[in-house]
């Protein structure tokens, strides 16, 4: 009696459960072969943007969703992360020592709103960006063109000291403040990128933070895609631009960008078809996914460095036999292995590997009997009398768990005992640039392909150094990197200035980052990228 | 009652006088900036921004601006997102948690208060024991286990609902379920103990003597006495519903207040910070005001004072 009862009443209410749901739903096709045969990307994009001026946003979601609605003088090269695509320029050249650029813009060149793309576009933008007032994060970025830091530092108001000169409609010649070869690679970066004119002066002007013209309503873009719709927190649609110079070689008709930041939420909706690419994957989730759909896992490299910044004004930390010995004795090939789990390399030097014409430093190799033999040196033999030190780290679970287990080695090969505290983002930036910190977690990812991007922020006094390590042979090495005749020599010499970041150890290098991310195999044309700037022209979908 | 309803509107303009107050030099006394990044600023461009956003003044002239500008309903830009204020952002945000809010209370109610009234009219059966156990379930097992549970049984297995957006009414299903699932057990163990207490009473026993129906009694003399505590709760329940729920946007990827809360605290987007709180404040004063006069119209023993 009870039991009948009871299952009378369970099935009833799972009927009416049932019912209303099935009635509710949509049925059958996956969204996303729906929106891969219209020949829609749906895109998992982290976070929702801060803005869409490409003169000031800093962050990877941003640069996602810039990059398809804008295109600078140099557009990114389909396979090679090196190789410079055209752009707005068609042509470009340089004297022989690199200092003076000339590009040659396309006739066809125009944005949105119809308005051809002109050589005086890019000396507004550009001289936007530098601008004092407008207070852009990014404009040291345009520092390498001559005269542009004093402009930016407001020591003259006249944008004619800063060598950017629009000699005619369609060409511009840039005048660099010393050799670099690799300026077209700079290019590629969102802050050079130009901005229309007519829609900045129209909605605030030149130096209007909060300047209307990026906006859904107003935006003005001269990339293959235009921006069709912006609902806050749910998505930002683009679609094809028909005014874009290479419209006809554009494959894609859209992109639908996600600003989904929870990693499992974004894993769900790649599972039930709602997503072809997601941002990121939970590391715990890498094994399995390993196993069940390695098709659909990718594991690319990526320009980054994780590392643990050493505070070199707090004893015992001011010794430098003490941060070498902390540098040697973790096994980092476990780390990666055990612990971060998506495919990382283990870091022997501090910038990372894949930098062409770079030679990837191999000093700080995993030897924990010269580890030993080095903290004895320093005065805490077996790590007896070392003092109570911390590890700082923004809170978050990964971060805690490589901590854990850097604790947990450094414990087993040198028998000190290092604490770990978390502090809350924010926190965490103030107490690391106020050195209030033994050691602190740390990573930084290249702006550019080149070893600069890495080695530049180490010299003294720099914003980004943060460890109060001074060397006056290492700032004399970058310096004259930047005056350097050749690419060879160039990278020789930061070579030179990296070994001795590596023997003075201001930094632990840990290891190299990776991208793991899920793709749907539909979509092609989507190759590995050290950055992370996808050319969207060039992908398209292909059913398997 | 119209003394009454000016008396406790005038408290709640003191209350929220002083969360303002509070809240702003919290605030303010937090370390980090909404302008800091892991990228260094230099010192004259930092200055340059700090100036726009009005940062540049001392603490007590920028409270008195911006409780100036609050009065007049403006709460300024936010410090984060480029071409928002705070007003689009509440704009923007509030119905969708309104919305998620009122079907997640809607879903509590029709659940938690018939599962309460039965669990008491028939206490001690297996009709008391089984819902109450399974509000005891959903008061323990928190959203950020329920919300993923759902969402991989009908979103993945059965294939059935969208797992993530707000695009439609199918998307408002999982999120208003997980939502309202817990809200439903507190419901139907209010309910339950509110309406054990009416049959309890001297004056049910003498209608049964009386030869009252048993229907009669609970509908007609219990139901209104029951409900005092589950009515009580409404008013919390739903400000809390509308503020705290940013675990379910999270997880169902909904653009609600929720998010925006979190997220402004931890960019320190102070403006943003500043109008929410407010907002939340305001709702909660309002809900608790609202209930107070319902109880004394449901309840006689109750008068305005």
């Amino acid at each position: 009696m009870f039991i009948s009862q009871f299952q009378k009443f369970t099935r009833f209410l799972l009927a009416i459960t049932l019912g209303s749901l099935v009635a509710a739903c949509s049925g059958g096709e996956r969204e996303s072969d729906i929106a891969a045969s219209e020949g829609i990307l749906l895109f998992g994009n982290g976070s929702e943007p801060k803005g869409l001026d490409p003169h000031l946003v800093t962050g990877v979601p941003e640069n996602h969703i810039i990059s398809s609605l804008i295109e600078g003088l140099i557009a990114y090269h389909p396979t090679d992360d090196l190789v410079p695509a055209p752009g707005m320029a068609e042509s470009w050249e340089s004297n022989d020592d690199y200092t003076v650029w000339t590009f040659k813009l396309r006739d066809d060149a125009a944005w949105s709103n119809g308005d051809p793309v002109l050589a005086s576009d890019f000396a507004y933008s550009w001289e936007r960006i530098l601008t004092p007032m407008l207070g852009s994060e990014y404009a040291p970025m345009l520092y390498v063109i001559k005269g542009a830091q004093a402009f930016h530092a407001g020591e003259t108001e006249d944008f004619s000291t800063v060598g950017v000169n629009a000699i005619d409609d369609k060409t511009l010649e840039v005048t660099l403040a010393g050799p670099t070869p690799y300026f077209l690679n700079m290019l590629k970066h969102y802050s050079f990128f130009p901005v229309n004119p007519r829609a900045v002066e129209e909605n605030g002007g030149m130096t209007d933070r909060q300047s209307g013209w990026s906006t859904l309503e107003n935006y003005v873009g001269n990339g293959p895609f235009k921006l069709k719709s912006w609902v806050t927190n749910q998505v930002i649609e683009v679609e094809r631009n028909p005014t874009y110079w290479d419209a006809e070689n554009v494959k894609l008709n859209g992109i639908r960008f996600f600003p989904v930041e929870n990693g499992a939420t974004e894993e769900t909706m790649f599972r039930s078809g709602r997503l072809h690419i997601t941002s990121i994957v939970p590391p715990d989730k890498i094994p399995s996914l390993k196993e069940s759909v390695p098709d659909q896992l990718m594991i690319e490299p990526y320009l980054g460095s994780y590392f643990y910044r050493v505070n070199v004004t707090r004893p015992p930390f001011d010794n430098v036999k003490v941060r070498q010995a902390l540098a040697v004795s973790f096994d980092k090939e476990l780390l990666v292995e055990k612990v971060t789990k998506g495919g990382q390399n283990a870091a022997t030097g501090y910038v990372p590997n894949g930098i062409p014409g770079y030679a990837t430093s191999t000093t700080v190799q995993y030897d924990p009997e010269l580890g030993k033999k080095l903290l004895a040196e320093a005065g805490y033999a077996d790590g007896v009398g070392f003092p109570k030190t911390e590890i700082l780290i923004n809170t978050s679970e990964s971060h805690r768990k490589i901590a854990e287990a850097m604790q947990a080695m450094w414990k087993d090969n040198l028998g000190i005992d290092v604490g770990i505290y978390n502090q809350e983002w924010k926190v965490y930036l103030d107490s690391q640039s106020s050195l209030d910190y033994d050691l602190s977690r740390s990573g930084w990812i290249g702006d550019y392909v080149h070893a600069s991007t890495f080695l530049e922020m180490f010299t003294t006094g720099n914003g980004n150094n943060d460890t109060g390590w001074s060397s006056a042979q290492y700032d004399a090495l970058i310096a004259k990197a930047q005056l350097a005749g050749s690419e060879e020599e160039r990278s020789q010499v930061l070579s030179e200035a990296e070994e001795i970041l590596l023997a003075e150890l201001p930094v632990i290098p840990i290891y190299w980052y990776t991208r793991v991310y899920m793709k749907d195999p539909q979509l092609k044309g989507w190759e590995p990228k050290v950055l992370d700037n996808r050319p969207y022209k060039h992908v398209y979908f292909e059913a398997n | 009652m119209l003394k009454f309803v000016a008396g406790r509107l005038l408290q709640g303009i003191l209350v929220l006088l002083a969360i303002y107050a509070v809240t702003f030099f919290l605030v303010a006394a937090t370390p980090g900036s909404p302008f800091s990044s892991e990228r260094a600023i230099r010192p004259e461009i930092l200055a340059q921004i700090e100036a726009f956003y009005g940062y540049d003044k001392p603490v007590f002239e920028r409270f008195m601006t911006s409780l100036g500008n609050a009065l007049n309903g403006e709460f300024g830009p936010s410090a984060v997102y480029a071409n928002r204020t705070v007003t689009d952002i509440i704009a923007e945000s509030f119905p969708v948690s309104l919305k998620l809010g009122a079907l997640s209370l809607l879903v509590a109610m029709t659940l938690g208060i018939p599962a309460g009234i039965v669990a008491a009219v028939k206490r001690n059966t297996w009709l008391d024991y089984v819902p109450m156990s399974a509000a005891m379930v959903g008061i323990c097992l928190p959203t950020f286990v329920m919300g993923p549970m759902l969402a991989l049984v009908f979103g993945i297995i059965l294939k059935m609902l969208p797992v993530a957006g707000w695009f439609g009414p199918e998307f408002w299903i999982l999120p208003a379920a997980t939502l309202g699932l817990v809200y439903a057990a507190y419901f139907a163990r209010l309910t339950r103990g509110g309406m054990l207490e009416m049959l309890n009473q001297d004056w049910v026993r003498t209608a049964r003597a009386k030869g009252v129906k048993e229907t009669t009694i609970i509908w007609r003399h219990c139901l209104k006495g029951g409900l005092m505590p589950a009515v009580t709760f409404m008013g919390p329940a739903l400000a809390g519903i509308i503020s705290g729920s940013f675990v379910v946007e999270t997880i169902f990827q909904v653009p609600g207040l929720g998010q925006w809360f979190v997220r402004g605290a931890l960019n320190r987007d102070d403006f943003l910070i500043l109008g929410l709180t407010v907002l939340f404040a305001t709702l909660i004063v309002v809900m608790n005001l609202i209930v107070d006069i319902v109880q004394v119209a449901l309840n006689p023993r109750l008068k305005y004072e």
